[in-house]
């Protein structure tokens, strides 16, 4: 096998252009005659704007022009939509806050957009946003989750605040399943919010060409195709092919990219309006006001357990904050993201989730790294191990005791997912002999004769990537179909020019993407190139979030290859004198089956340009799309496994072995795979012990830059001991999971679960701060 | 002042700061600008060959100066061995970090006596903030070019 095919670790070409600095971001883009703009935000988590007086702004030489909702709204600049509709239990519609781009009557949260200020410089831009008087008409918030739902009523649609009653699964078999247990075990958790922080801030870049009518917007986004949809159909700002949305290098996305933002929307109308170009970029002040925050749940579990510590029924409870307003695709997280993992990796045959989406005066929040699965594996994983020490049981023995096994697949789980494949006690074993289980008894006495309490933590985590069949997410409520695109083009010396709808921000698709084309088609890695993120170069695409690129963006290419080589066979039966059927296609070579007539994958690409003498129905070209709609979900699972070590004098949690153990199925490239669970890892113990968004009770964000929320930096953080087991997935071409989302979803019940068990209590809220471990380890 | 050895003379407002110097008026826009508080380290350049966070100091502050920024040290085909153990090591991810953790990662190797281990590198670069790489193969890109410098 080639050095560079599927399976390789192959350096990452991307990185020659990041290490040199020679990358371009958003913000590396600059216009000739380009403005700058500057947002208004509410200072105030809900208010009536009363007034605003933008002629001492409007005064300072340099400022071009400061609009405000009502500019936008009367040249009919639509609501920021939400993408996924969501139904309460009594079959009627979620109710939907309108969110227009800049707000018009009413602020629901610190940080709102309701103008901008456009000027020649940042400075200028800057001095007039400083110089707008509005007259605000503070009104009292409802910023507290717990509360909000006897608290004022921010939209005048949503009484109570309660967007929906949502719920899953069959409660009065759970009842029942209840009603008849030996032991039950119960839990209240919280899952803290948190704030994305990808290091590159948002921005965007806009152009308008009055000759042609066309927008060009530069912005940073993880899926410009959907971003084009929805500022086209939904938001009215121009027609589709009248409107270029490029994403060029993005500094991270982690799902706070995902969705469409008032900003960049204000920034492409400005451009129009001003007759300019018009750039912002947030400074990370902004980005924590603004950017959708992510998690944010208040939950009660309830697991019922038979005599023999087999799982009968499970309840679940949630609430999830949804902020001031709908985000792109906030309303599917707590709901179809969240309560349809419930059952995990086990087989209790009966459960039921209920989950209230309730609005407040916070930030939007929506999908964030894992998106849903964090939550639901929280809730699980906790409750699991706090039965096993209620039951005292070995907690891995419980797990074992409950897990589907490898001969029940495919499994229909009682909450809608059928799991295609997977090997759970295969995952658990090799993590057990990676973290020398049966030494840790040992290693506590040793840490306990030095003044410290040590303790081990589980993590069983399945999650739901490859987002998704279509047909079965339009059912559910998804305003798009989430297949993928590809076109694959050979061009006529053989090099080949690959378009892909997935986006890297990164992930390393041109290089993992290369590696799968380039092994399909018998070519040399080099010869193949990666385009992706200009909606004026690839047809369509729905982007990257949910761990999706390689199970659904590589089908597709997968899908175009062969399309490819099924040409290919043509061209050469013709040029050989075969019958297409007899040629065989193996690494690079077409070849009469039987005979020794062969020709090159260089042969024929030459000759699909220079067509002499093809058939009538032969067309020349060498180029080819596919559309690939995944059949399911895919299911990565694995264990995690946390050791840490607490000093009681000072409640710092240190991570003193963190292992993983992860079933992705096949793996493209393993040194971009580990990389991603790395990540992963350190946003999961970034959530576990350090960070926390939080607003007080009148709605301000306390945690408002990078001095106040926390975030993981290297000596916070041990090496990690990462592997994999490997069950392929049965229903895409190459086999594969996914893995982008694992190590966040694994991670933050199997610290916890190590830092009570350290502490021999039954619960730490997140984060585990120093203080809060420093209180429970001295009885405060 | 110097930037990346070229001679640089500029008329600029009195508080404007070095990174905006950089990318503005320079364009080197491989020096990123990831916060507003000199937390994340993006934007670390070397000002006489010591690394400082460029939008911590005024343009004025380095008047007379000697300042390299990422595209100073190493290109394409001639990398830094700072630049070549990242990708080696797969020490970034979507690169925005990375050219100010080289460059704080070079000045860190360059000050530490005696070998560097992984706490060092840890405590070391501890002012510079990854979000994807979990900094595990930052760490070992940088004592795999500790070795090579």
């Amino acid at each position: 096998m080639s050095e560079t095919g599927i399976g390789k670790s192959v350096k990452r070409r991307e990185d020659i252009r990041f290490i040199t600095g020679q990358g371009r971001y958003t913000d590396d883009i600059n216009q000739p005659g380009q403005t700058i703009a500057v947002f208004l935000r509410s200072p105030h988590p809900r208010a009536r704007i009363v007034s605003i007086d933008a002629s001492e702004a409007l005064a300072i030489p340099g400022v071009v022009g400061v609009f405000t909702g009502k500019d936008l709204a009367a040249d009919k600049i639509g609501d920021i939509p939400c993408g996924w509709l969501v139904k309460s239990s009594d079959g009627t519609d979620m109710l939907v806050a309108s969110r227009p781009p800049l707000a018009v009557e009413l602020v629901n949260f610190v940080g709102e957009t309701y103008g901008v200020v456009i000027a020649e410089t940042l400075a200028g831009a800057r001095a007039g946003a400083e110089a707008v008087i509005t007259d605000f008409g503070e009104l009292e918030p409802a910023a507290v989750l717990a509360d909000a739902l006897d608290g004022p009523q921010i939209h005048a649609n949503v009484p109570r605040n309660l967007c929906f009653h949502w719920e899953l699964g069959d409660g009065p078999a759970t009842d029942a399943a209840f009603a008849g247990a030996a032991h039950v075990t119960r839990l209240d958790l919280t899952n803290n919010r948190l704030i994305p922080n990808a290091m590159e801030p948002r921005a965007a870049v806009a152009t308008y060409d009055r000759s042609t009518e066309e927008f060009t917007l530069y912005t940073t986004s993880q899926n410009p195709h959907l971003e084009r949809l929805i500022l086209s159909a939904f938001v009215g700002l121009a027609p589709e092919h009248k409107l270029r949305v490029i994403s060029p290098d993005v500094g991270g996305g982690f799902g706070s990219k995902i969705f469409v933002y008032p900003e960049e929307t204000a920034v492409a109308w400005a451009a129009k309006r001003v007759g300019r170009p018009v750039k912002w970029t947030a400074d990370r002040s902004e980005a924590f006001l603004s950017d959708a925050h992510g998690r944010d749940h208040i939950t009660t579990a309830e697991l019922a357990i038979d005599a023999d510590g087999v799982f009968l029924g499970f309840r679940v409870r949630t609430r999830a904050n949804l902020g001031a307003y709908l985000s792109t695709f906030a309303s599917s997280v707590p709901t179809y993201l969240y309560g349809t993992l419930l059952a995990g990796q086990y087989r209790t045959p009966a459960i039921h989730v209920a989950v209230d989406g309730v609005y407040t005066n916070t930030a939007p929040v929506d999908a964030y790294r894992g998106a849903g699965r964090p939550e639901a594996t929280y809730v699980i994983e906790r409750i699991v191990e706090t039965a096993a020490r209620e039951l005292k049981i070995d907690p891995a023995e419980l797990r074992r005791r409950n897990f589907i096994q490898p001969d029940q697949f495919p499994y229909q789980t009682p909450v809608a997912l059928i799991y295609d494949t997977g090997d759970y006690g295969a995952s658990l074993d090799k993590a057990l002999a990676m973290i020398d289980y049966a030494g840790f008894p040992a290693r506590r006495a040793a840490s306990e004769a030095q003044g410290f309490k040590r303790g081990i933590g589980f993590s069983c985590y399945i999650e739901a990537c490859g987002l998704a069949p279509s047909q079965l997410a339009i059912q559910l409520g998804a305003g798009v179909g989430l297949y993928e695109s590809g076109e694959v083009r050979v061009n006529p010396t053989a090099s080949v020019t690959v378009f892909t709808g997935s986006h890297s921000h990164g992930q390393g698709h041109e290089t993992t993407f290369a590696q799968i084309v380039s092994d399909r088609l018998g070519i040399p890695f080099e010869s193949v190139e990666i385009v992706h993120g200009d909606t004026g170069r690839v047809e369509f695409g729905l982007g990257t979030y949910g761990s999706r690129s390689v199970a659904v963006g590589g089908s597709a290419l997968i899908k175009a290859t062969d399309k490819i080589i099924v040409k290919g066979k043509r061209i050469a039966a013709h040029m050989l004198e075969a019958a297409p059927e007899d040629v065989d296609f193996e690494e690079g070579i077409f070849a009469v089956r039987a005979t020794n007539r062969k020709l090159s994958f260089g042969e024929v690409a030459f000759a699909a340009y220079v067509p002499a003498n093809f058939p009538e129905d032969l067309e020349p070209g060498l180029s080819e799309k596919s559309f690939y709609d995944p059949k399911n979900f895919t299911f990565p699972a694995g264990t995690h496994i946390a050791e840490v070590e607490i000093d009681p004098q000072t409640g710092v949690v240190r991570v003193a072995n963190f292992v993983a153990v992860d079933d992705f199925g096949e793996v493209i490239n393993p040194m971009i795979v580990e990389g991603q669970v790395h990540g992963g890892i350190a946003q999961g113990i970034g959530q576990a012990l350090l960070e926390h968004g939080v607003y007080d009770q009148m709605g301000q964000l306390v945690t408002g830059s990078f001095m106040d929320y926390c975030m993981p930096r290297a000596d916070d953080l041990p090496s990690f001991s990462v592997d994999t087991t490997v069950t392929a997935c049965t229903h895409n071409p190459l086999g594969v999971k996914g893995c982008g989302e694992a190590g966040a979803i694994g991670s933050p019940p199997a610290i916890i679960n190590a830092v009570t068990d350290a502490l021999n209590i039954r619960d730490i809220a997140m984060p585990a701060s120093p203080e809060k471990v420093w209180r429970a380890a001295n009885g405060l | 002042m110097t930037v990346n050895d070229r001679p640089v003379e500029a008329d600029l407002p009195a508080n404007t700061l070095l990174v905006d110097m950089i990318r503005g008026h320079l364009g080197l826009t491989g020096t990123h600008v990831g916060c507003d508080t000199s937390q994340c380290g993006a934007c670390t350049v070397h000002i006489d060959g010591l690394a400082v966070k460029s939008c911590t100091i005024l343009v004025a502050q380095a008047r007379g100066a000697s300042v390299t920024t990422i595209e100073g040290i190493g290109a394409p085909g001639n990398l830094h061995p700072m630049q070549a153990a990242f990708q080696d090591c797969h020490g970034l991810q979507c690169g925005f970090c990375t050219p100010g953790m080289i460059m704080s990662a070079i000045d860190l190797v360059k000050r530490h006596d005696g070998p560097l281990d992984e706490q060092a590198v840890r405590e070391g670069l501890e002012g510079n903030l990854c979000r994807c790489t979990g900094y595990h193969n930052i760490v070992k890109a940088v004592l795999s070019a500790a070795d090579r410098l």
